[in-house]
């Protein structure tokens, strides 16, 4: 099967003699084979360590669970800076769980969690940090300010829990370049390898912001005007 | 190119981050150095759980709990570390309860526990399937909040000392950048994992676990212990090697062969049904997995990434179908020597994780003791490592004329060393896994020594500095050679059986 990879000097063809098999046993085997010089991320080849997310046919996928098509495009991922081939840095949206503060804040009273409690977070703590969500996000492709899918998904994570202590501060620490910046497009759920909804998550913590007296500064302004939505505004 | 801190720590998976925790709590100033990033190390593979005797479900006590684990261990164990790590268990699980590890709960309101092999009583504590998954996450965020300082992309060449001996600085190559950094340190830690992928393909493991700690360490001086001690998981997929956990079997699944009998009891201790399996496989026959009883709902609720991973790399439905396995390498129990403080027999060197030996899982690993032991003597290794840097003055590293980067640029690169390491792979998997005979083992010790009087001839085509893989790679390679030399050593040495190390004595 022929395949083409982006490279540092656009797309490469290689055609390899496998089939029925994952994008990254096909990428493997280009690397142990073919071409030694093809740089790409891998791991647990189980899903798991969200290492080889990258870009098919211009959606975003992890090589270990992608059975790979003649003819597929592939790409690294977006948004991001391109180390080399398909390795990219994610170091900027990592800094985005500091920067929400994306970690549990306790008392010292005695909390117990219930099974109940239990399906409250354990989908978003599913989440194996793979950048697929940041990949597809129309609002981080133009406001790199703005905190991201994981990074809101990691407190709504941590606001969902009831030993969670501190909910309010978690709370005013999204308001600038958070909550309010989505579209709710949902890309970032259609490509979660994980079946993890940020879109549904931020919608969450829109309500809890609500709670604690947060406005969408889209609409609450005291003379009725309608600003420009914000993600196009200046954000110096 | 040169930084300092009072401790450095190489690698980021559950070991290193708590050891980094407890380093930092200690006032010592801590860089943590990982070749990938901080969760996507073989941790988050772990599904099982970590033991603690809560008796959340049926009574439990830890004694019972160093009992089983001294059992399984088959007297290659230390009693005091043993002791010490159950003790510590309660309060380990409870301190990641703390920072918010989702664990799963029952009905009232208490950790849920699950009974994994060779425990006398539902101990492990879970986090669904994903339990390694969601204690890794949680330290990183702990590590965040800590503002604990984490380098991706920082890959371990070697380790460095001063005139007098101590271990002082590591060398270590910017994989992105493909420049040489000295990180000093009064003290370093090795967090750097296990060694199952010396098996090449024939592994469960992250394609990361090439040992590279414990053989940079070996080749400091640092002693090693139980390298032949590797346990083989009986049920991966057989094409792909992906693991089908232990609980298909422990709910009651059945293991068939092509005659469609079973021929073991599914529920015994990994490593002999490891072997009975082997045995069969050797006869000719081929494997088989069979949960069909068991239900889809059963399935969907309790094994839906198996279902998935099945699909994916065997096009089996195994709700429907069979599943065709075979044991493949799946934990190494043997690594570098550790004294009570988990420092190494190397002055300023400490480890802890799979890299370490513990003595605390002997000559076979009992399921859930392993994310037990990360976090138990990460933290120790953490505490002692701060303590040791802050009574020491600091001192400077002895700098080698010739890096392993430097030396392998002259290497001609006529043979292909991808091929090599898989050969190599298949080789100890036939020769030095399951089943050892002492001629086989002779067979695999000369393989590697003829490797590696002519590594000269292997080598790397990429010639770039950014990101190369194809250097990072053959470095692996010569770190699998180092471990794998030390395997079949400390099998040779073994000739009776003991635990996963099974010998054929020939009459």
């Amino acid at each position: 099967m022929k395949v083409s990879i982006q490279r540092e000097n656009g797309f490469v063809e290689y055609d390899v003699a496998l089939k029925d098999t994952t994008l990254l046993e096909l990428l493997s085997e280009i690397k142990t084979k073919q071409d030694n010089t093809l740089a790409f991320s891998s791991g647990c080849r189980s899903s798991v360590c969200g290492s080889c997310s990258m870009r098919v046919n211009e959606s975003e996928v992890l090589a270990c669970s992608y059975k790979v098509q003649d003819g597929d495009k592939i790409e690294p991922l977006q948004n991001v800076e391109v180390l080399r081939d398909l390795v990219v840095d994610m170091n900027r949206a990592l800094t985005y769980n500091t920067k929400a503060k994306a970690w549990l804040v306790k008392s010292d009273k005695c909390v117990n969690l219930n099974h109940e409690d239990e399906k409250v977070n354990a989908l978003q703590s599913d989440c194996i940090l793979c950048g697929s969500c940041y990949s597809s996000c129309p609002v981080y492709a133009v406001n790199p300010d703005f905190l991201g899918p994981f990074a809101l998904t990691r407190v709504w994570k941590y606001v969902s829990d009831k030993r969670e202590d501190h909910k309010q501060t978690k709370i005013t620490e999204i308001q600038t370049n958070g909550v309010w910046e989505c579209t709710l497009c949902n890309n970032c759920t259609v490509v979660c390898p994980q079946n993890i909804s940020s879109k549904a998550d931020i919608e969450k913590l829109r309500m809890k912001s609500a709670q604690y007296g947060f406005m969408d500064p889209n609409f609450g302004f005291f003379d009725g005007s309608f600003p420009s939505s914000s993600i196009f505004m200046d954000q110096s | 190119m040169k930084k300092k801190c009072d401790v450095l720590i190489i690698g980021a998976g559950g070991a290193g981050l708590t050891a980094a925790l407890n380093a930092k709590k200690n006032g010592a100033d801590v860089i943590v150095l990982t070749k990938e990033y901080p969760t996507r190390s073989q941790t988050c593979m772990a599904q099982g759980g970590i033991n603690a005797a809560l008796g959340n479900i049926s009574e439990d006590s830890v004694e019972e709990h160093i009992n089983n684990t001294l059992k399984s261990a088959h007297g290659e164990a230390d009693e005091k570390a043993v002791r010490f790590m159950c003790g510590e268990a309660i309060n380990t699980v409870e301190w990641l309860d703390s920072i918010g590890v989702c664990f799963s709960r029952t009905k009232d309101a208490k950790i849920a526990q699950r009974t994994l092999g060779g425990a006398s009583s539902p101990r492990a504590c879970y986090a669904q399937d994903y339990t390694g998954l969601k204690i890794l996450h949680t330290l990183y965020d702990k590590c965040l909040e800590e503002e604990i300082e984490i380098e991706a992309d920082k890959y371990l060449l070697d380790l460095l000392k001063d005139k007098s001996g101590r271990v002082c600085a590591a060398e270590i190559l910017d994989i992105r950048s493909g420049e040489l950094i000295v990180y000093e340190a009064n003290a370093v830690v090795l967090a750097s994992g296990g060694y199952s992928r010396v098996y090449a393909k024939n592994s469960t493991n992250s394609t990361a676990s090439t040992g590279d700690g414990i053989a940079v360490a070996k080749r400091a001086g640092a002693e090693l212990v139980g390298m032949e001690f590797v346990q083989f998981h009986p049920t991966a997929l057989k094409n792909s090697s992906i693991l089908i956990s232990e609980s298909a079997r422990g709910e009651g699944g059945y293991l068939l062969n092509t005659k469609m009998e079973r021929f073991t009891n599914e529920l015994a201790p990994r490593d002999e049904v490891s072997r009975a399996i082997n045995a069969q496989i050797l006869k000719g026959e081929d494997i088989f997995l069979d949960i069909r009883h068991l239900g889809e709902e059963f399935i969907e609720r309790s094994l839906p990434q198996e279902r998935k991973l099945a699909q994916l790399y065997e096009n089996v439905d195994l709700v429907h179908e069979l599943i065709p396995i075979k044991p493949v390498a799946h934990y190494t129990m043997g690594g570098i020597v550790v004294d009570h403080t988990s420092q190494t027999t190397l002055e300023g060197l400490f480890a802890c994780g799979e890299c370490a030996n513990h003595r605390v899982h002997g000559a076979n690993r009992l399921g859930g003791n392993s994310l037990l032991e990360i976090v138990v003597f990460g933290k120790e290794a953490g505490v002692h490592a701060a303590k040791f840097a802050k009574n020491v003055s600091s001192t400077t590293p002895v700098i080698r004329e010739n890096s392993v980067v430097k030396k392998i640029e002259s290497y001609s690169n006529q043979l292909d060393f991808y091929a090599k390491r898989q050969l190599i792979g298949d080789i100890f998997y036939e020769n030095v896994g399951i089943v050892r005979k002492r001629e086989e083992l002779l067979f695999a010790r000369q393989e590697i020594i003829d490797i590696k009087e002519n590594i000269h001839h292997f080598g790397v085509s990429d010639k770039s500095k950014i990101y190369n893989t194809n250097r990072v790679e053959f470095i692996e390679f010569l770190n699998i050679l180092d471990v794998c030399e030390s395997i079949v050593e400390g099998a040779l040495k073994r000739e009776k059986s003991c635990g996963s190390h099974y010998m054929i004595e020939v009459a």
